[in-house]
């Protein structure tokens, strides 16, 4: 077994709408960063796991993805990294 | 009649739901430690409203794989009467009882306000003592309150009747804001397709007694009495 650190990206899907992104993104135009187009704001997530490879701790997490950390309904999810402890 | 109401931590609808039951309607009434396995033979489950688990990950995601949420949907599998008020329509809809999900208000505020709301179904066990159409007003106190669905499920539960309230504008006055959290068309409250669950924003408990205002609320639970024969 080896020790892994997964990072999970939980977002609003793309589509529906996402109020508090909307308010994170008029803040930014009022402070002057007109440039920015859209915010989405998500969750971020760091899981310290024990598993026999890196394709099974992503197995893992994309299962507790689907079955806890995002709703299947309204969001998507993202493995954004995987690393050895 | 004997309703089960489930106490989870963060629970703050439990003895509201409670009350009703005893003081409103004068029937039995328990509650549930959701660490528990045992329905204490209770004929109708309250999934109450408040804040389970803080809120935690998103609003009834954790509360959804409380001990006793294994008895809650074999009882609701077996066609027993299940209402999710607030926080428990949210846990209904993350345990998958009832299709959709609940988000953020759209006015990003936490809304507590009393709010009006039309009979969009008086034919199910829940609301047959109200008229069609009849416009009710009920309380909310909720900050994840935007039903949202795809638009196929969203076709498919108005097609079927299982819209059971909507928010709608008093027709005495114009109001612009009729809608307290931007849910996808109107829908304050449903029903599943076999008809014993019911999932709704308001809070019917809340409003019982003439006494602290409107009593709007006490037809729903008249309603389970008549049509639930014990």
């Amino acid at each position: 077994m080896s020790r892994y650190r997964v990072a999970v990206q939980i977002v609003p899907r793309r589509g529906l709408l996402d109020p508090q992104g909307k308010a994170v993104a008029d803040a930014l135009h009022t402070l002057g960063f007109g440039g920015v187009a859209e915010v989405h704001v998500g969750r971020h997530l760091v899981l310290d796991l024990e598993a026999k490879d890196e394709a099974l701790a992503r197995q893992q997490t994309r299962e507790m993805c689907e079955r806890l950390l995002a709703n299947p309904v309204t969001e998507d999810f993202e493995i954004a990294e995987v690393s050895t402890r | 009649m004997k309703f089960g109401i489930v106490s989870f931590p963060g629970s703050n609808g439990d003895y509201d739901a409670y009350q009703s039951a005893i003081e409103a309607l004068h029937e039995d009434a328990v509650f549930l430690w959701h660490k528990d396995h045992d329905l204490q033979g209770s004929d109708v489950i309250i999934l109450p409203g408040g804040f389970s688990y803080g809120d935690y990950l998103r609003a009834g995601a954790i509360a959804r794989f409380s001990p006793i949420m294994r008895e809650v949907v074999q009882h609701a599998e077996r066609g027993g009467p299940v209402i999710g008020i607030c926080n428990g329509f949210q846990i209904a809809c993350e345990a998958g009882l009832l299709p959709g999900a609940l988000l953020r208000n759209a006015s990003l505020k936490f809304v507590c306000a009393p709010i009006g709301l039309r009979v969009e179904n008086a034919d199910t066990i829940f609301t047959s003592r109200y008229r069609q159409g009849q416009r009710i007003l009920l309380p909310i106190a909720h900050g994840d309150g935007r039903y949202s669905a795809d638009n196929e499920t969203l076709d498919r539960l108005e097609g079927e009747g299982q819209v059971v309230f909507r928010y709608a504008p008093d027709p005495l006055e114009a109001q612009e804001a009729y809608n307290p959290n931007g849910s996808m068309r109107d829908i304050a409250g449903i029903i599943n397709s076999a008809g014993n669950v019911l999932g709704l924003m308001p809070h019917p408990e809340r409003a019982v007694d003439p006494l602290l205002g409107p009593a709007d609320g006490l037809p729903l639970l008249e309603s389970i009495l008549q049509r639930v024969a014990v």
